[in-house]
């Protein structure tokens, strides 16, 4: 179990880093691209898309 | 154009994280012995072969490649982005530039301070270079694999990967000191810029984005967010002016 709480914290370590703002937002950005495609939007996902992820560097910044 | 830019980065990012792994290598090598941290070179390049075997040909012949790009796209992006963030940070003055000679010296000067010294192979020196290595080359192999399981271009990725760790090797062996001369820190600011870009990309393309510049959407990514990246160090280093300039008149 400690090993596998070792694997587990690891793997976040590696993959979130020091700031989850920026894990969750690189997520969050794809999902409203996703959403906007979904809806019908392709140009607006184009445009969308590279600006969440700018705020979410920005919001990451912000919270150091 | 982006298989150029897929070379580079792979070669910017491995050569990066190829001279961190040297710094290690190298501490541990003068203060514990060589046999010790090239023993934990060869079993950390060992382990990343094992872990690149074992990920790659599954991604590619198992994962279909629109799912494969927005796993990769996220992943990517959210490595992009902690560079990115850290590039900014230490360009603005809010980190500490990281420097290989006063990391090597730390490093030294911990070693040296510690028992044990100039067994065969001694356990503290054997795991610090296993772990820089190993841990240094795991970013170079995800940003490979990902690479080249995104685009189709594996070799292309790893050929990137290979001379960059050869030629830092190289020079390693040749100087027997730290690459404190690679400008680091701007081959990262580099690399976050890449790294965030091809994710954008291959992230919008896994979930049906057409771009309208098609693969010359990644040079534009680059560039906007190059743009954007150097704004936020101006914005940051002048509100630490104002800041300065607020307490010295209080």
């Amino acid at each position: 179990m400690k090993w596998l709480s070792g694997f587990g914290r690891f793997w976040y370590d590696f993959i979130v880093g020091d700031s989850a703002a920026l894990a969750v937002g690189g997520v969050a950005a794809l999902f409203l691209g996703w959403l906007t495609l979904e809806m019908g939007g392709s140009a607006l996902a184009q445009v969308l898309l590279p600006l969440v992820v700018v705020v979410t560097l920005a919001v990451s910044l912000l919270r150091r | 154009m982006s298989g150029t830019l897929l070379l580079l980065t792979s070669f910017l990012a491995s050569a990066v994280e190829a001279v961190e792994a040297l710094t290690i290598v190298l501490a541990v090598g003068i203060t514990r012995g060589w046999r010790t941290s090239l023993t934990g070179v060869v079993l950390a390049l060992v382990a990343l072969a094992v872990v690149v075997a074992a990920l790659g040909p599954a991604l590619v012949l198992y994962v279909p490649l629109d799912a494969l790009r927005v796993l990769v796209g996220a992943l990517l992006l959210i490595f992009g982005l902690q560079w990115l963030r850290k590039a900014i940070m230490r360009a603005s003055g809010l980190k500490a530039h990281r420097d290989e000679e006063s990391a090597f010296q730390s490093d030294v000067a911990r070693l040296s301070g510690e028992p044990g010294k100039r067994k065969a192979i001694d356990r503290t020196g054997f795991v610090l270079s296993f772990k820089g290595v190993f841990l240094e080359g795991l970013e170079v192999a995800f940003i490979v694999i990902t690479f080249g399981a995104s685009s189709g271009q594996l070799g292309l990725s790893a050929t990137g990967a290979l001379i960059a760790v050869g030629l830092v090797a190289l020079v390693g062996v040749a100087v027997h000191r730290p690459l404190s001369r690679v400008p680091e820190n701007v081959i990262k600011f580099a690399v976050g810029l890449m790294l965030t870009a091809f994710g954008t990309f291959w992230g919008g393309e896994g979930l049906g984005i057409e771009w309208a510049a098609g693969d010359a959407a990644i040079p534009l990514l680059v560039l906007f967010y190059g743009v954007v990246a150097a704004l936020m160090v101006a914005v940051i280093k002048a509100r630490g002016a104002n800041h300065k300039t607020l307490e010295r008149k209080a």
